[in-house]
């Protein structure tokens, strides 16, 4: 495990250090959002015609929304008015190392990273500090990248997609996701930042894990992600991204989008583990993680599956979704939400059956402790002509403490008689009596609470990559801490 | 020296006094017997000596292993060797066996400062400790007591305290619930434990038990008291006699 360890540290410190985003020169920006906003990132960004024209169309469109009142507020969770002429939308540049060393971060920041055993090393590059070693040209960074277009698999920044890849994202680019959906994605697309973009080839199972490469690189995450990942016929990825380490940001409101598309037997595996900075004890400050996702199988036989583990953000608004198009088509939603304190959660997916015998999985685990709200919002919509559907839907809440709630909103919608759902509900509390059990077999308090959460998640953890299993775990430890006593 | 000295011990549940001066001495080596009529106190006895929180000790002393027991928390009970089989085991879904007893054992173990095993190491122990309580292997990928029968679960205690093995050990109405088979075999369990160095005392509403494991003290509670103490002919008096005559002696109709 230390070699690959080492090997990925060094190839993601000279990603940092050359950049995996394309440097921009500094300016300053007043705050607002206009047209000439919009034009001004676009120019920053060398972007083609067809970039900056989209850009447009949604900003009007996010603009007609506004004149309208159409901001959403069904959701089950309350914040104050956002303004949004109060916001930069043009993001800064890579910040430059700015610490000497971690002594000048804040303990309560270094006593996470701890807790959560990231090696020291990559402590610094979170914390900006500059790393001076020096590295073999000849390395890791190389043989990554190599591995990756020997295959044929193209995986870029967005941006760079964007100049490089222009006739792919035009080809795919809002089809999932147009700007039209909902009004978070009408901003998106305006003045997304940037993101990431994947493209697996026919037949081509993507050689690795496209997820440690972005450990390092959350740090530099921007307000609005937008990403795009397609995998064609018999194409397989698996992605990663987040950072388990909690990531503070001036910006306030994060509003992603993800697309994907996978096409005839095609499978792409979706992992998020989300741990933004969630405000303090008294839920002052914090991000709101406003995130449009959707998978769209295309293709017959083809399998999308989202697994995600949301621990942070001080508000939480996603429902990663499938869209169930091609014929025996399958899609997957397993989810671990946490809300403490005064964080709130309203988080859940949307399986669309349109096709014949496809099947989707769902298995929501919600914990809230402290003073949490924690919704769980699923839709399952079954077509006319989707015959065979199959649904399987378990939504379990767990409470820990008796100032905390949990909401269950279940959809469901069915429209061929040849459907068959499965839904099944629970909410149990971690009782004294089940602490008291294994604190008498030598537990402590902490320890008896990580555990029965952990055997609650259980089913959720086992669908992440290895490695981040393990951190999602001791995720939840540190997240919990305080809850109990 | 003795290993675990009551006295005067008086407890509070819920605002009711239910322990009213309980004064008991027990050796190393020892298997003494707690019976007495439902709602006497034998299992609140049973949970303030595993330190449970919502159990409030009013008044008296709690001397085990030279250490006042009062002070302690119950992680730290347990890992200086105090056991409780309980009478309604909980279920803890999503962890297996395996993993639960083996986080047990190695909290113990680092409480005393000795390295932690891992699952190698762990595993053959497990299964000598399951072929002595003639258990199935395939009870370790199971959740903790998820799906178990009433005897199973206690079975399942017994195999703990197997792994853990405590000094102090308490096992709470064990037999309720058992067949005449699963009664035989956890009593085989229990007495394969009986050593120089621990002490047992069983908490029991019937004399049924006694018989597979003989009692060197038997102790009648009644009314938060202990109201006599004798050898393991008292257990047959009382199954001859029932506890009518102690409970109207301590002033009960």
């Amino acid at each position: 495990m230390s070699s690959t360890n080492e090997a990925i540290r060094e190839l993601a410190q000279q990603e940092y250090k050359w950049g995996f985003v394309t440097d921009i020169a500094e300016e300053r920006i007043p705050k607002g959002l206009s047209e000439d906003v919009i034009r001004l990132i676009s120019a920053k960004k060398n972007e083609p015609e067809f970039m900056l024209q989209w850009r447009l169309k949604a900003y009007r469109h996010f603009e007609s929304l506004q004149k309208k009142d159409a901001e959403p507020k069904w959701a089950n969770v309350k914040f104050p008015p956002i303004d949004y002429q109060d916001i930069t939308y043009y993001s800064a540049p890579k910040q430059k190392p700015n610490l000497k060393d971690l002594s000048e971060l804040d303990p309560e920041i270094l006593r996470t990273y701890e807790k959560l055993g990231i090696p020291l090393e990559e402590q610094k590059m979170l914390a900006g500090v500059a790393v001076d070693a020096v590295f073999d040209s000849v390395s890791v960074g190389t043989t990554f990248k190599a591995k990756l277009a020997e295959a044929g698999v193209i995986f870029c920044s967005f941006s760079e997609a964007v100049r490089e890849h222009p006739d792919l994202i035009q080809k795919y680019l809002g089809t999932v996701v147009p700007y039209t959906d909902n009004f978070y994605a009408a901003l998106n697309a305006a003045v997304f930042s940037d993101g990431s973009f994947v493209y697996v080839p026919k037949g081509v199972r993507c050689p690795m894990e496209l997820s440690t490469y972005f450990r390092i690189n959350a740090a530099e995450t921007g307000q609005f992600e937008r990403t795009l990942i397609v995998a064609d016929e018999g194409a397989y990825v698996s992605y990663l991204e987040g950072c388990t380490a909690p990531i503070r940001d001036t910006n306030q409101l994060h509003a992603a989008v993800v697309e994907l598309i996978a096409m005839d037997d095609a499978q792409i595996k979706y992992s998020t583990v989300q741990n933004w900075y969630p405000g303090d004890k008294n839920g002052k400050g914090g991000i709101y993680n406003f995130v449009t996702k959707r998978g769209a199988c295309r293709g017959k036989r083809s399998k999308i599956s989202w697994t995600q583990v949301e621990t942070g953000s001080s508000i939480t608004w996603k429902y990663p979704s499938c869209i169930l198009q091609g014929d025996s088509s399958v899609g997957e939603f397993y989810s671990v939400a946490l809300t403490n304190n005064y964080q709130q959660a309203d988080t859940g997916t949307k399986m669309i059956h349109i096709g014949k015998d496809t099947r989707s999985t769902i298995v929501s685990k919600g914990i809230s402790a402290g003073h949490g709200q924690n919704t769980y919002r699923g839709q399952v919509k079954i077509l006319k002509d989707a015959a065979g559907a199959r649904n399987y839907t378990q939504c379990d809440s767990l409470l820990i403490g008796d100032l905390c709630g949990a909401h269950t909103f279940p959809y469901i919608e069915v429209k061929n008689a040849t459907a068959r759902m499965e839904h099944e509900a629970s909410t149990s509390k971690i009782g004294e009596d089940q602490l008291f059990y294994l604190r008498q077999r030598g537990l402590k308090a902490e320890d008896a609470v990580s555990m029965v959460v952990n055997g609650f998640c259980k089913r959720v953890f086992k669908e992440l990559p290895m490695e981040f299993a393990v951190e999602a775990q001791k995720l939840l430890s540190v997240s919990l801490e305080g809850s109990v006593g | 020296m003795n290993l675990l000295e009551i006295k005067n011990l008086h407890a509070t549940v819920g605002g009711v006094e239910i322990l009213k001066g309980i004064n008991l001495t027990v050796e190393a080596g020892e298997v003494h017997s707690i019976m007495g009529p439902n709602g006497s106190g034998k299992s609140t006895l049973a949970q303030v000596l595993a330190r449970r929180e919502s159990y409030e000790i009013t008044k008296g002393e709690i001397v085990y292993d030279g250490k006042d027991l009062v002070a302690l928390k119950p992680e730290e009970a347990a890992c200086e060797g105090v056991f409780l089989a309980f009478q309604y085991p909980v279920e803890i879904p999503g962890i297996s066996n395996a993993y639960f007893l083996r986080s047990a054992l190695n909290a113990v173990r680092k409480y005393r400062g000795q390295e932690e095993m891992d699952a190698i190491d762990f595993l053959p122990l497990l299964r000598q400790k399951l072929k002595l309580l003639e258990m199935d292997d395939k009870l370790l990928n199971r959740s903790v007591n998820e799906a178990f029968s009433g005897g199973e679960k206690k079975r399942n205690e017994i195999l703990q305290m197997a792994v853990l093995e405590p000094k102090l050990a308490i096992l709470d109405e064990t037999d309720s619930g058992l067949d005449i088979d699963a009664l035989r075999i956890v009593a085989q369990g229990v007495n394969a434990m009986r050593s120089p160095n621990r002490a047992i005392l069983l908490v029991t509403h019937y004399q049924r038990l006694l018989n597979y494991i003989v009692p060197d003290r038997v102790h009648v509670l009644v009314d938060g008291k202990i109201a006599r103490s004798g050898g393991a002919e008292l257990a047959l008096e009382l199954e001859d006699k029932g506890y009518g005559t102690m409970e109207a002696a301590a002033g009960r109709a």
